[in-house]
């Protein structure tokens, strides 16, 4: 393969997750909107929402300072790149060796520690209030989602997630009890993470319930935008690492030919709207929970996270 | 180089007993200032010469040993010298803290209290922890280690007028002693019944068996009371803030370290063969304090409490990667011992640096405002900008965030802690993961800790009129931080640059090469560091910070391109209710809460009361929460109990009489004696 076409379709890569994620989200919106009775908007919807946020002036705080300018670009860049470097068609490109999963976590961490700041940075109320609570939610959320990646790295003995997808591709791995867990624990610390129902509403602007939309409460513009746009990758992260990791069926490993790349293609695209619908009869199905419930919700995804990797060694036992 | 570092060392004595003549200021008028800058300055360029050897040492090809005996100590005794690769390790991260916190305090010392209490101690405590890994028999490192203690605990008691402060010094000198004296019967015990104080010796006919697992476990409780282990932190929390910012940062960033190696010392070179309990036991200690510590540090209100306690985290992290490499080591794991010793040893680097630089950052907070307590600051990111954009890179490298330095040395050890299902025993098997579990809690804590510290110190709107006129802090003060906060960032891009000669410690630690150091020469090297093979797991620092850039910038460029580039001030929008009080922010109580309410209850006996009064009473409301910290209450107050009763019933023998005195020595002889001839 000629370094010429590893990087552009590197370039693909980063350029597909960009411009799926809107379509991911109004997926997501179509469908709950379906389940609950209703017509809902357009798939295409939140592509309209973030062309009018660009087209909007930014209004900031009069006390903001150069941290909350600069916030969202941070916040949006290191999304983008854990997003991209989540391997969707094919697992061998220039910057996979640095699709190591315990380093996507760190990625995501930092987005969330300047989003976070940003938060705090304008000193009202409702902004601490989201900072707080997004930060207890993550600081339960992160050790789960780490357990999740011990039980599959003790398994095949590397958190690199090309060479993940290989040895599940390369022999029988059968049903195993430890990966059933470990998926029902990620999908909890996804839900979590994207702020979804029942742990947060992306929907709703009410004060005792908010946790993200009260972070960003000041952001406004193009700043907005970019934080949107920010969570839509978010999502697709999440859907994307489930796919490649526990599913990995389709994906081009060796040398790219045109029909592997469209098989590969077709395969995380229809892999990702089957998650998307998932994920909306799981959210049309519960109701949302009390802030404080949070750390029963996710102490279960941990719990199940340390289950899965003791069942693993009893499963090895002789 | 041994030799350069021991003229460092003289010439740090020698500013100690300089200082105190120049500045008592009857003799010279001019005495002061003068005092102040040759101290400071003088420190700086002493820890400049001892670090720069050691980083000769590193550099230099041959690493065998470098041994050197001074007729100095006991007539029969000379003292032992000897710098190997793990004591210029040691020496190396030593100096980097010594020389920021000197060029630090050049600016800082002006600031304290009583500058006259502080100058004479402050070269002579570096003095002592240089001398303390040179060390080559057993009495030279107690000599060393109790004038670090000594040093440290009259520089705690500098602001002795300070409430608190002569109570924290109190508690400092009995854990030190309890330490101190732990240690002597430790070596002692390494020593035998012939009494050979050299470490070669020690090297040669370790002891065995129970014996053994006497002389670590007292090893354990003197060198991690120094550290800050659970449930020997008791003292870290209130001694290390009682310092001047300056002085905490070496105890916080350095002294610890100093401890470590006292550890790493006995456990990996003079013991012989190890157990696996003694890493089981490690382990443990080190989760609890990573746990404990963080949550300490995220309901404490004092800045630099917060980060005393986050020191108990991290050295929990690096007690947990020394635990993993004793167990992999006893399981002749070789590669996996060498990581995770490597782990350890580059996580006592890097948190010398991001920690000395927070104390300084509270320093310069402290100065600028004349307050430590978050909720009296806020705002200071307008007011102190320079030390802002410091104090954040130092936020997010302690918070294990990449592309900064603390986030390579937690992501070695969790790639340490993945090898546990080669190891045959079944309490490791099950035991590292929950381990490495905590540890991973512990991480997520830390980055939701220094998010409260950041968000509530510097950004939002200030709390008093103090932080709302602060100004920021001289250019030396700023220059030691920004070249604290410039190596953390570079290790977390570079990681190669300090892995290789971590390799040269590591080989000498555990007897097998560091994998990280040896894989990918050349170009590949320095992009990806590998633990152990490169499809197992890689991380590339630079290659991260890069994209991270790069991406940043295009994503700037092209909204800018796309969109409407207008910006336009305006009142807060709060949802439509701005409050113009600064009382209204979140404060750093309430950032907690959440927190508190999940992990409090169970770990503090957290207990928060509301009192609202009813509708038509004017009384305020009120709210206050009472915290039970279990250590104090389940392990030291019994403790102390005990010990003042044998105290009082131990009184009546300081009025005997000289006959009395004299026939109780005589039973003690005889009792003694005939001991020894029952037991040969």
């Amino acid at each position: 393969m000629s370094a010429v076409l590893a990087v552009l379709l590197q370039l693909v890569q980063f350029a597909l997750v960009l411009l799926v994620a809107p379509l991911v989200t109004g997926l997501a919106r179509k469908a709950r909107s379906r389940l609950l009775g209703r017509r809902g908007p357009l798939v295409v919807q939140p592509y309209r929402d973030l062309a009018k946020l660009l087209r909007k002036e930014a209004v900031m705080a009069e006390n903001a300072s150069w941290l909350y300018r600069i916030a969202p670009y941070l916040v949006f860049a290191l999304l983008w790149l854990a997003t991209a470097l989540v391997p969707t068609f094919m697992t061998r490109q220039p910057l996979s060796p640095a699709a190591d999963l315990i380093a996507l976590v760190g990625l995501l961490a930092s987005a969330r520690f300047v989003l976070a700041l940003a938060g705090m940075d304008v000193g009202t109320s409702f902004g601490g209030l989201g900072s707080s609570r997004e930060m207890m939610i993550a600081s339960l959320a992160e050790p789960a989602m780490l357990l999740v990646i011990f039980t599959m790295a003790m398994f095949v003995h590397t958190t690199s997630i090309p060479s993940i997808v290989d040895f599940v591709l390369g022999r029988p791995v059968g049903l195993r009890v430890s990966f059933a867990l470990a998926v029902i624990s990620l999908t909890m610390v996804g839900i979590a993470e994207t702020g979804r129902i029942p742990i947060d509403n992306p929907a709703t602007h009410l004060e005792l319930t908010m946790v993200h939309e009260a972070m960003i409460l000041e952001y406004s513009g193009r700043h907005l935008a970019l934080i949107e746009a920010a969570s839509m990758l978010k999502l697709v992260f999440y859907l994307s690492l489930i796919a490649v990791v526990f599913a990995p069926w389709g994906i081009v490993r060796a040398d790219p030919d045109l029909a592997g790349l469209g098989i590969a293609l077709g395969a995380w695209v229809a892999k990702i709207i089957a998650g998307t619908l998932v994920l909306s009869v799981f959210e049309a199905s519960i109701a949302k929970m009390r802030v404080f419930r949070v750390a029963e919700f996710l102490g279960g995804a941990f719990l199940l996270g340390l289950l899965g990797t003791i069942f693993l060694y009893v499963s090895q036992a002789p | 180089m041994l030799m350069a570092v021991l003229a460092a060392v003289a010439v740090l004595l020698c500013l100690g007993v300089i200082a105190p003549i120049l500045a008592s200021r009857t003799a010279f008028p001019w005495g002061d200032p003068l005092a102040h800058d040759l101290v400071y300055l003088g420190s700086a360029a002493a820890c400049l010469i001892a670090g720069g050897a050691a980083l000769a040492y590193f550099l230099a090809a041959t690493s065998a040993p470098l041994e050197l005996s001074l007729p100095l100590g006991i007539p029969w005794m000379p003292a032992q010298l000897r710098l190997d690769a793990l004591s210029a390790w040691f020496l190396l991260v030593i100096n980097l803290g010594g020389l920021a916190a000197s060029i630090y305090g050049k600016g800082y010392g002006r600031h304290v209290d009583e500058p006259r209490r502080v100058l004479p101690f402050f070269p002579a405590f570096l003095a002592g922890m240089n001398l303390v890994p040179l060390a080559d028999d057993a009495f030279t490192f107690l000599l060393a280690w109790e004038f670090m203690s000594v040093a440290s605990w009259l520089l705690v008691l500098s602001n002795h007028r300070q409430p608190g402060n002569a109570h924290a010094g109190m508690i400092y000198l009995v854990m030190a002693a309890f330490g101190g004296a732990c240690l002597l019967l430790a070596f002692g015990i390494l020593a035998g019944v012939n009494g050979t104080y050299h470490f070669a010796d020690i090297r040669a006919h370790p002891p065995a068996g129970w014996v053994a697992s006497i002389a670590v476990a007292l090893v354990i409780l003197g060198a991690g009371s120094k550290a800050g282990a659970v449930p020997l932190h008791a003292w870290l929390p209130i001694a290390h803030p009682a310092a001047p910012s300056h002085v905490s940062a070496l105890m916080s960033g350095v002294m610890t370290k100093v401890a470590l190696y006292g550890l790493v010392r006995v456990l990996f070179d003079l013991m012989g063969d190890p157990a696996w309990g003694w890493g089981a036991v490690l382990l443990v200690v080190g989760a609890a304090s990573a746990l404990y510590g963080i949550l300490s540090a995220l309901i404490e209100d004092d800045l630099k409490t917060i980060l005393a306690c986050s020191t108990i985290e991290n050295v929990g992290i690096v007690l947990i990667g020394l635990g993993l490499a004793l167990v992999f080591r006893v399981n002749g794991l070789a590669a996996l011992a060498a990581l995770s010793a490597g782990a350890a040893l580059l996580h006592v680097f890097n948190h010398a640096l991001m920690k000395t630089l927070m104390f300084c950052v509270a320093g310069a907070v402290q100065t600028a405002t004349g307050t430590r307590s978050l909720e009296r600051l806020g705002g200071l990111i307008h007011r102190l900008p320079v030390t802002a954009a410091l104090a954040l890179a130092g936020a997010a490298a302690i918070s294990a965030l990449p592309p900064f330095n603390g986030f390579i040395s937690e992501w070695l050890t969790f790639q340490a802690v993945l090898g546990s299902p080669l190891l045959p025993q079944w309490t490791l098997r099950f035991g590292v993961p929950v381990v490495g579990a905590v540890m991973a809690l512990a991480a997520a804590l830390a980055a939701a800790c220094f998010v409260r510290v950041y968000g509530i110190a510097f950004l939002g709107r200030p709390r008093t009129a103090e932080s709302a006129a602060a100004e920021d802090v001289d250019p030396w003060m700023r220059g030691a931080m920004a070249g604290l906060a410039a190596l953390c960032l570079a290790v977390g891009v570079l990681p190669r640059a300090v892995v290789v000669p971590l390799g040269h410690v590591v080989a000498s630690v555990v007897k097998a090469p560091l994998p990280s150091a040896t894989n990918g020469n050349g170009f590949a090297g320095w992009l990806w560091l590998t633990p152990l093979e490169p499809s197992q797991s890689s991380y590339g620092g630079l290659v991260v910070f890069l994209a991270v850039v790069v991406v940043t910038v295009a994503g700037a460029a092209g909204v800018h391109r796309l969109a409407n580039n207008r910006v336009r001030r305006a009142p807060p929008w709060d949802c439509g209710f701005p409050d113009p009080q600064p009382a209204t922010q979140y404060t750093g109580s309430s950032f907690a809460q959440p927190l508190r309410r999940v992990f409090g209850t169970l770990v503090f006996r957290a207990v928060e009361r509301v009192d609202m009064p009813e509708p038509g009473e004017t009384r305020p409301a009120r709210f206050d929460i009472r915290l039970v910290d279990p250590v104090w209450t389940v392990l030291y107050a019994p403790l102390l109990a005990c010990v003042s009763w044998v105290a009082d019933r131990a009184n009546p023998l300081q009025f005997l009489t000289i006959r009395r005195y004299l026939s109780l020595m005589f039973a003690a002889l005889v009792i003694l004696l005939s001991a020894v001839a029952l037991s040969r």
